[in-house]
């Protein structure tokens, strides 16, 4: 086990890539109450054309299938996991993302009962014709009690407006009849395919002994047999330049309109730096124009263009990235055009030495208060790791930006023909 | 991991709690300003949040005191309305970094505590009136806020529940006020109800993270000495169910239906089966592992989420499950079906412990995080009952499977209401 201090933030990791691949993280953290533990497996709702383990032509799956796959792990044939995790005192769940497919718990006893109870429950699925049916109406119901949702529609209908062929596009859950198509042999060849140990990542961390929890771990995978890790190929579409659709419209029963400016990052980063260099410009110059303090914030409040849920965020991956800026708005067109104006006027900008070193200021200091967080450290720990960036060097690595970064990355960031508009509206009387 | 103790220093104009603790990064600090619950006054207290964050005094405007928080490495600050029980909190938060984490050891906690003073007793005012221009357009705000709620079908459906439920009582009043009270407010108008709060309100300050606690002290002094002419207490009132179910169904165009029910508990925080009232929960609706769950989702597939929450200032509790709009009969039989049973006493010991284990953490994990663990010590000061966190876990594992079951047959269905789609309602 390799350990890792951090002298400034105060951290220690521990890690270890077991003989079957799986790669352990952990964090213990003595004055927390709780342990916080998550497996997670390098697959996503994007991942829908792939070479199936054992197979030679490349297949697609039904859209949904990772998040229907997450469900159905937790249903063995004789019960639910949930109630597992219920007997020994902890609360479990799930996640699917575009990239992550994310088992969990939390827990303040019964750690070792629990971490084993995560591992041999992912690692054993048992999937019936019957059971999958099942699921449809869950699913079905969670689909629709998103499609109710205005944030949901416009998160994704901005996602939908920019890629033209990325599988991103894709609704996380699928739709109501995509998911009909599930079959319990389409999820054998998801899961051999995808759960291999060599694609996960397990992450612990709180009130643990790092010494205890290596010796449990590598007796669980030393007990069971994997075939020999094999490279995963997965096939992603040529993403053009240009957006789908410059402006969609969706129409639904709000009382508030919706309008989102979204934007298609580029990705083709030269090396981990420089994707964390990148993140990190993106993240921090949003903020330095549309946050609270920023100046285009309170030109738009003052406009009366905005209210308290305007907000923006930024995602960058492996093989696509976005931005998103928007909220409620009365006037959805004058917020699209004078968002677009704001954008294009940010390559004649210049952000100042001292400016810079509020905003990196700022940053930092957020990014130790989202540390208090057990989940956030592991599932961004997580996520970075993936992209080559270790979490825990991200506060050094803002102490080295330069105004002149922000300044060439504020000159190359903004492509007109990156950008789309979502709206929504309320349906027409 | 030791649990945090609390010490108490009540000052002339406010109580001061400290948390030392080194399990975070920051220190945060919160300010609650507790008043009644009244019609009077709640749409003047739903606007002051927005009023008061921008600017003060020293800080010109909005983007002023933004830029003086992201001086101070980031602090995040939030002022807020909620209500609790029949009372409303005004709560202003502020989030700040230890700097014994930072490269730059410049002290931030007392700037913040000073930025913190100066928001709430210094705000941007002149002749005792707030500034109009701000005043008018933070009541846009605050108008798009009431409007927006509508959009988003679970909150909806938990308003208008407790619309109905409630009707005759304070408890019904919405959070964010009403929008005919906003035709004549003014800056003037708006500052009396200002003053009224600084004046009236319970103030309690909450200090948790790794400071000294003369330091503490000693930074807050400005808000423990003021001024103030408290009201006298008030509890909440009792509504004993009606005999009657109500059910109500409302429609819009909505894809999945919402079926919500208010039941009454008559069971408060400071009562003694207050505990009982928590397993009774756990095993009705809190966890996955409950009835709710269990049968409304994993058997009958009816649903996405179906589960039940307790409000602990004023006895009552909820249902919540968004459903098929064709299934709203199906549904709520079994909802129904579900607390019979808890009332017919169709649980296991050994369930009993696993819930009473689950709540346990469910506690513990809400104390590793700051805001959770002041809010579970405010709940205490909400509730006029003075416990340290071991006692109420240990008030949790005294629960016998025979308090649950008494605290099963107080539980009485008061409302329904559904919110579905017309298709839905003509053949309901």
């Amino acid at each position: 086990m390799h350990k890792k201090h951090y002298e400034q933030l105060q951290e220690s990791v521990y890690a270890e890539t077991l003989p079957n691949g799986l790669k352990v993280f952990l964090q213990p953290k003595p004055e927390m109450a709780k342990t916080y533990a998550i497996f997670s497996t390098n697959y996503g709702s994007v991942d829908q054309t792939f070479v199936p383990l054992d197979g030679k032509e490349k297949i697609t799956v039904p859209e949904g299938i990772a998040h229907f796959l997450e469900h159905k792990l937790f249903e063995k044939e004789d019960r639910d996991v949930f109630q597992d995790f219920t007997k020994q005192g902890a609360s479990a769940n799930a996640f699917t993302s575009f990239t992550q497919t994310a088992y969990l718990f939390s827990a303040t006893s019964h750690i070792e009962e629990n971490v084993t109870t995560l591992l041999d429950f992912v690692q054993d699925p048992y999937f019936s014709d019957k059971s999958v049916e099942k699921e449809k109406g869950i699913i079905a119901q969670e689909i629709r009690m998103y499609d109710d949702q205005p944030d949901w529609r416009s998160f994704f209908g901005t996602i939908q407006s920019l890629f033209q062929s990325h599988p991103v596009r894709i609704d996380i859950a699928g739709t109501v009849d995509s998911i009909q198509e599930i079959t319990k042999e389409d999820l054998y060849t998801c899961y051999n395919t995808f759960y291999h140990p060599s694609n996960m990542t397990l992450f612990v961390t709180g009130n643990i002994d790092e010494e205890k929890m290596i010796e449990l771990i590598r007796a669980n995978q030393d007990s069971k047999k994997f075939a020999p890790p094999a490279k995963i190929e997965r096939f992603f579409p040529e993403e053009p330049e240009t957006v789908a659709e410059k402006k969609k419209q969706v129409r639904m029963p709000v009382s508030v309109s919706k309008c989102m400016v979204g934007i298609k990052e580029n990705t083709d980063y030269a090396s981990p730096e420089a994707y964390l260099k990148q993140e990190l410009l993106t993240d921090m110059v949003l903020d330095y124009y549309f946050s609270k303090s920023g100046v285009y914030y309170e030109e738009l409040y003052k406009n009366d263009l905005i209210d308290d849920s305007f907000g923006f965020e930024t995602s960058l991956e492996k093989n696509f990235g976005f931005s998103i800026i928007g909220g409620n708005t009365k006037e959805p067109d004058r917020f699209a055009d004078t968002v677009k104006g704001m954008l294009q006027r940010m390559k004649d900008h210049t952000v100042s030495e001292a400016e810079m070193e509020r905003i990196k200021k700022k940053t930092i200091g957020q990014m130790l208060r989202a540390m208090n967080s057990l989940e956030f450290v592991s599932n961004r720990f997580i996520q970075y790791h993936l992209a080559g960036v270790d979490l825990f060097d991200i506060v050094p690595a803002i102490e080295k930006l330069t105004a002149a970064d922000a300044n060439g990355f504020l000159k190359e960031w903004f492509n007109e023909d990156r950008l789309a508009v979502c709206q929504i509206l309320p349906q027409e009387a | 991991m030791k649990i945090a103790g609390e010490k108490i220093i009540t000052g002339k104009g406010a109580t001061l709690h400290l948390i030392p603790t080194k399990k975070y990064k920051t220190i945060s600090i919160a300010v609650k300003l507790q008043a009644p619950l009244e019609r009077e006054t709640i749409t003047a207290r739903a606007l002051l949040p927005y009023v008061l964050q921008q600017g003060t005094a020293n800080l010109s405007d909005a983007r002023a005191l933004r830029l003086k928080l992201d001086d101070l490495y980031g602090a995040i600050l939030s002022i807020s309305g909620t209500k609790k029980g029949e009372k409303h909190i005004i709560t202003l938060r502020l989030d700040v970094a230890n700097e014994n984490y930072l490269s730059d050891r410049t002290p931030l906690f007392e700037k913040a505590v000073d930025l913190l003073r100066e928001i709430l007793f210094e705000p941007k005012a002149e002749n005792n009136a707030f500034t109009e221009s701000i005043v008018t357009r933070e009541i846009q705000t605050l108008k798009q806020k009431m409007v927006a709620l509508k959009d988003d079908k679970m909150s909806y459906a938990n308003m208008r529940l407790i619309d109905e439920m409630c009707k005759d009582e304070p408890y019904s009043l919405h959070v964010h006020g009403y929008e005919e009270e906003l035709k004549d407010m003014d800056g003037g108008k708006l500052y009396g109800f200002y003053e009224k709060m600084l004046k009236q309100d319970k103030m309690d300050i909450y200090i948790l993270g790794d400071v000294e606690s003369e330091l503490a002290e000693k930074a807050v002094q400005p808000f423990l000495e003021r001024d103030i002419a408290p009201l006298e207490e008030r509890t909440a009132s009792v509504h004993p169910a009606s005999d009657e179910v109500q059910e109500v169904i409302e429609t819009q165009d909505v894809q999945q239906a919402k079926l919500h029910l208010g039941y009454r508990t008559n069971i408060r925080y400071d009562d003694s089966d207050y505990a009982a009232l928590q397993v009774f929960n756990g095993l009705f609706g809190g966890f996955p592992s409950s009835k709710l769950f269990r049968n409304v989702r994993e058997k009958h597939s009816l649903a996405y989420y179906a589960a039940s929450r307790f409000e602990s200032h004023k006895g009552l509790l909820f249902v919540f499950s968004g459903i098929d709009p064709k299934d709203y009969q199906k549904a709520k039989e079994i909802i129904d079906a579900q607390l019979a049973s808890m009332q017919a006493g169709e649980f296991e010991g050994s369930e009993v412990e696993e819930v009473k284990d689950l709540i346990v953490s469910q506690i513990l994990e809400t104390i590793d995080n700051p805001a959770g663990h002041i809010e579970t010590l405010y709940q205490q000061v909400m509730g006029n009952k003075n416990v340290t966190i071991e006692q109420m876990l240990d008030s949790i594992q005294q629960v016998t499977t025979e308090d649950v079951l008494q605290v099963a047959k107080k539980v009485q269905l008061d409302t329904v209401y559904l919110l579905t789609n017309k298709e839905a309602e003509k053949n309901a």
